[in-house]
Order: C-alpha cells, then structure tokens, then sequence
C-alpha cells in the first residue's frame, strides 16, 4: 500500500470484464486492471473501495481468488445509491478501484486445523477467497466445514459452486434457509442451528465467521458452547467508510479502526465491544 | 532567554513577512476573537480579553494594552493544516473510460491554497493540540500530504497563557499554560508600566529570527515577572478533570446512565466538534458537473454527531444521541490513547464553550466517575 493519502485517495480505472446476477439483488463483478499487465495482490477478506464515476465510493470485499490477481472480483448487494448505480454496469465499463484494504482470514495459521466457515447471506462473498485457498491447499487442512444460511432459497449465493463443494467429499457443506419455500428439501432455521452438528473437533478448529452482526453475536456464541476459544474464532465486521486508510475517523469500533485493524478480528480482540449497541 | 519590547513586535512581524510568511493571528471580528490573516501588531486583539462559561463567550475590554491577554476563540489553527475542504481527486469521463488525477497539495485549485504559514500568538493548548494532529496525519502509517506540505513550512509563535478563562482546564490534561516543546519561538507577555515579552526560542528557525530582533539578555526580575502571570493563568483555571485511570473508567462503562442522562440535553448539532482543535474526522463527497463529465472528490470536516456518519446499508451503526455522544467522549478520552497514544483532549474548553446547551466534558467525567456502573447495580 502506498503511504501517502495524495496517491491513495486516487481510485485507479479499472476495466468491467464480467457481470453476474446471483441473486434477484446481488450481483457480481469481475475487472481488470487497465493496461491489462497490473495485478491486484490480496489476501482473502480484504476490500476494495469501488468508485462509481461522480456517484460515490464503498468499501466492497473482494469475493474472487487470491490466486488470479488479474481478476479482481466482487460481488455485493443492492442497498444503496453507489451499489445501485454499480449495477447498470456493463462489460467494458469503467470502475474505480483503491486497495486492498484490511485485514485477512488466518488462512496459514489455520493450518492443521479443522476448519468452520460460517456465512449469513452476503457474508459469504468476502469468505469465499478463504474458501478457493483452503481447497487449493486442501491436505493442510483437517476438517473443512461450510455453513451457509440465507433468508430464502432464492437468496442463495454462488449456487453452482456451492454444489460443487458439497460434492466434494473432502469438504462438509450446510445450508439452511430462514424461510422455506416449496420444494426446499434442506434445513430451514438460523445458521446457528448447524453449528452443533458440524463435524469437527473444537479443540483444534478455527472459525471464520461473516454475517450480519446479530448472526455474528449469535454463532460466535454457540461456537463458544462448543469450546472452540474467542483466539480461534474470526469474525469480519463492517462499518461507514470514507478513506480506507485510518484517517476519515468513520469506522471506529471501540478503539480500532475496522479498515485497517479489521475488517477480519479474532474475536477475542473485540470481545469488550461485541455486545454493545451503537458502538 | 530574552527580552523583546513591545515596540519591537511589528519588526518581528516584518522579518517573518520578509521570509515569505503569511502572518495568522487572532483578530477581533463581530465581537469575537477569530483567527485570519494579520500584517501587524495593531491587527491583534489590543486590550481585549474573553469571559468564557458553558454556552458563554463575551469579549471585554482589559485595563492594559495586552495583545494576548486572552485565552482561545471558536477558530483553531486546524483550519491552516487540516482545511475544512481540500480537493482530493479530478475525474474526466471520456466514453466509457475515465481518469482520475490528484491536484498536487501546492495547486491553489484545491480550494485552499498552501502558504508558508506563521502562526502568531499559538496558545499551549493549541500547540499540544497541532503536535497530536501530526500524530494522526504524519505518525500513524498513512502521511496526509496536504497536511504535511502546511506544516513542514509552519512556523509557530507560542504565547503562553497569562490568562485562563472559565472553561480552561489544559493544566489537568498537561498542555498548559506554559508551552514546552513544539514551538518556533515561545513567548511569555507581561503587559504593565513596561510592556515586554520573555522570549524562548526552541529551534534553529526561531533562533535567527531572535537574532535578528533587537532583543537583550532577560533580567532576573523580568523572568520572575513572566513566570508569575503564567503561574496566574493556572491559579484562574476554570476547570479541572482527574484524567486518572479515565480510559478504563469510560471504556468500561459504556451502559452508564449518565450517557442517557447527557444526551436528553444535547442537541447533537456537532459544534463541539468543529471547535475542537484535534477532533479529525472526515467526510468524502462525490459530486460530477451536470453533464456528467467532469467529477472531484472533496474532503471535508465531518463530525460523530451526524446520523450519516455511521450509515451503512439501510441504517445508522449510532441512531441513538447517546450513541454519539458516548463515542465523541469516549474516543475524546479514552480510545485516542489506544490509537495515536495520547488523550485527545488539551482542555481548551471550547467544547464547553460552545456547547448551546453547555455540556461540560469535565463535569461528565465527574458524573461517571462518582457513579461507576458497578455501583448502580447494586443500589438498583
């Protein structure tokens, strides 16, 4: 990252290659850097600030693979005026890209462990870079377990490839759905109800863990109950964020700054403010 | 240490003018004390001085000449360093391609442009406050280049406290009234029979500067004089606040009804910290001409108190006023030590000041701490 505010305010174009709806409001984008030979390095669980022309600016996490730089891909949801205009974006468009930014997943320090992947909706998005290195790297690891809850079955992200990991015989994927439609045959509940049925042992798991934060609260919880410990629990949080560089003052969350002490904390180090509200 | 007279003070003016400064300094306008450019002595606030108390700011006239005998307006020296707005990018939309380039920290179309700034009359307050400002913007990983560009030019005349108002209080946060550390040239004012001022110079700067000045060797008697004033300023104190322990005692009671109680009074209208001298929260704003050409982004002074601040997807983090004011405290007194290693308050006391409502940051500490929420709980 560069250290001065001058180039790093500075979004660099980049390209639109792909767009992909996943979902009736979330969508994917994959770019490419502008001359084509720049990569974009990241680490699974870091973002990016995107730049909609004249629109504004947000922090999206990165949802692609850490082991294609040239594709940076991000898939995000339809909530705002930035995402909003972000999504009547077409092939060859311009975006504008500054990062990455934050912290990210334990990916090494995980190895040897059993692994728990916990995502609630969109959480799954910035998870999935983890996902593609802990497959790539599949024998460092011990278990691997994913859990996944949606509000619908409509709302489920990534579907293809979420068929392709439950396919897999090294890898236990769930899914569970807050309400069921007809013909959903999976789990119908909060993601939490999986968490006492995932098969691994607590003593030597590592959790990493996104959602929205009542989910959070809720799985960092019963992942507890389990006795997996609040230093190998990982949690990625979320706040309003204008610079990225630890400057803007808007992301604080209790003394940190969630760009750049966060997004991804080991629970243990945020405990005292976990539970408060409106922190 | 020496001795400067009165008389001598606009040749100080004209030698750093003649270096290609730009002279800031307080002035009085609309009945208060705001800080602008200045080209002589007569343009200080001569025999003015302030009353100050919660929700109260009254300028009144002194019984001598005096042209620091006051402590600090609504303004403080942030707005040179750490402009309200600075232009941060240029965009151009051509077809489906876009630029984006920065203006460089010099170009004067950035909306303030960067001069060679000499800071005349910086209280110690102030002065502690620009040496914690550089921490967030120099010391802290990312170095902000408009910032840094304005203050390696600075140069800072400190005048130390001779006088404190009713909502001073930088002698408990250590920050006053005597400046140790920081400045170009410090000064201490005695205004009497014989107007004067003790002069320190604490840098290669300052020191040629002093030499050029027709100056002496401080006497005794003048040195006892200026210490005596200062020593004044911290007996007139307004106020005071037991910094003790105060991170933990507001980290760790972040469901003290006092917060609920503050916030029923405040009016969230963000004053106290736009007046606050290292409050450095930001906000960035996008805007595109009306065809869709061109576009900038600004940054502009932001503050905690704002629903927007916090917003994310479909709802405020902080929606309740006693979030905000709890966060505004809390990081104020306590988180900023975890961040950048020192408190974040000076006690200027111009939150206090002016607060409409005159909330007093002191006196909140106080609440907290005679009531810690351990004891709430058991008398509840």
């Amino acid at each position: 990252m560069n250290d001065s505010l001058n180039s790093t305010m500075v979004p660099t174009p980049f390209r639109v290659q792909r767009v992909r709806r996943e979902t009736h409001d979330t969508f994917t984008l994959e770019l490419r850097p502008p001359d084509g030979s720049r990569t974009l390095p990241f680490a699974p669980g870091q973002f990016n600030m995107l730049y909609m022309f004249g629109v504004g600016e947000v922090p999206i996490s990165i949802s692609g693979d850490p082991s294609h730089p040239e594709r940076i891909v991000h898939t995000t949801r339809v909530v705002g005026t930035v995402t909003r205009a972000m999504h009547t974006l077409k092939p060859s468009d311009s975006l504008g890209v500054r990062g990455p930014f934050g912290t990210p997943w334990p990916v090494e320090k995980a190895y040897g462990s059993d692994i728990m992947i916990i995502a609630g909706g969109i959480g799954l998005a910035p998870l999935r870079p983890a996902v593609y290195q802990i497959l790539s790297q599949r024998e460092k690891f011990g278990k691997v377990v994913i859990l996944s809850g949606t509000r619908t079955p409509a709302d489920i992200l990534f579907r293809k490839e979420m068929e392709q990991w439950r396919s897999r015989f090294d890898v236990d994927l769930f899914t569970t759905v807050d309400r069921a439609m007809s013909g959903w045959k999976g789990n119908v509940g909060v993601v939490t109800t999986l968490i006492s049925r995932a098969p691994v042992d607590p003593q030597n798991s590592v959790a990493m863990v996104c959602g929205p934060e009542v989910m959070m609260r809720f799985t960092v919880m019963e992942l507890q109950k389990r006795g997996i410990g609040g230093d190998r629990i990982y949690v990625s949080m979320e706040r309003n964020m204008k610079c990225g560089l630890g400057l803007c003052g808007h992301c604080q969350y209790g003394p940190t700054f969630v760009c750049k002490d966060g997004p991804v904390y080991p629970f243990n180090r945020i405990k005292d403010y976990f539970a408060i509200r409106e922190i | 240490m020496f001795t400067v007279d009165r008389t001598n003070v606009d040749q100080l003016f004209r030698l750093l003018q003649q270096k290609g400064y730009t002279l800031i300094g307080p002035t009085v306008r609309d009945g208060a004390l705001i800080l602008d450019a200045i080209s002589s002595a007569s343009d200080l606030p001569v025999g003015w001085t302030d009353d100050q108390g919660p929700a109260h700011y009254r300028l009144r006239r002194r019984d001598d000449a005096s042209l620091f005998g006051y402590s600090v307006g609504a303004h403080s020296w942030k707005r040179y360093l750490f402009p309200p707005a600075v232009k941060l990018v240029d965009a151009r939309r051509q077809g489906r391609s876009m630029d984006c380039t920065s203006p460089s920290p010099d170009s004067a179309s950035q909306g303030t442009p960067l001069k060679k700034y000499a800071f005349i009359g910086v209280k110690p307050c102030e002065l502690n406050a620009i040496l914690i400002q550089d921490k967030v913007f120099l010391g802290s990983g990312t170095v902000d280049p408009f910032y840094k560009a304005a203050r390696e030019r600075l140069f800072i005349v400190a005048a130390n406290c001779t006088q404190a108002s009713g909502t001073c209080f930088c002698a408990s946060m250590d920050a006053g009234p005597r400046a140790q550390r920081g400045f170009d040239l410090a000064i201490t004012e005695v205004a009497g029979k014989q107007h004067y001022f003790v002069i320190d110079a604490g840098s290669k700067k300052g020191t040629e500067i002093l030499l050029e000045l027709p100056h002496r060797k401080s006497s005794q008697q003048e040195l006892d004089e200026a210490a005596r004033r200062v020593q004044k300023a911290t007996d007139q104190m307004g106020r005071q606040l037991d910094t003790a322990g105060v991170r933990d005692l507001l980290l760790k009671n972040p469901e003290h009804p006092r917060w609920e109680e503050v916030s029923q009074r405040c009016l969230n209208c963000a004053n106290c910290t736009l007046v606050c001298p290292t409050c450095f929260c930001s906000s960035v704003e996008d805007t595109t001409d009306l065809a869709g050409k061109t576009a900038e982004r600004w940054r502009r002074w932001d503050s905690c108190f704002t629903l927007d601040f916090s917003y994310i997807h479909g709802g405020c983090i902080r929606s309740s006023g006693k979030s905000r004011f709890r966060q505004w405290m809390t990081h104020k007194l306590a988180s900023w030590n975890d961040q950048f290693g020192s408190s974040g308050c000076v006690g200027c006391g111009r939150c206090i000041t002016w607060c409409p409502v005159g909330i007093d940051i002191t006196e909140e500490v106080r609440a907290i701490r005679g009531t810690k929420r351990q004891e709430q709980l058991m008398h509840s």
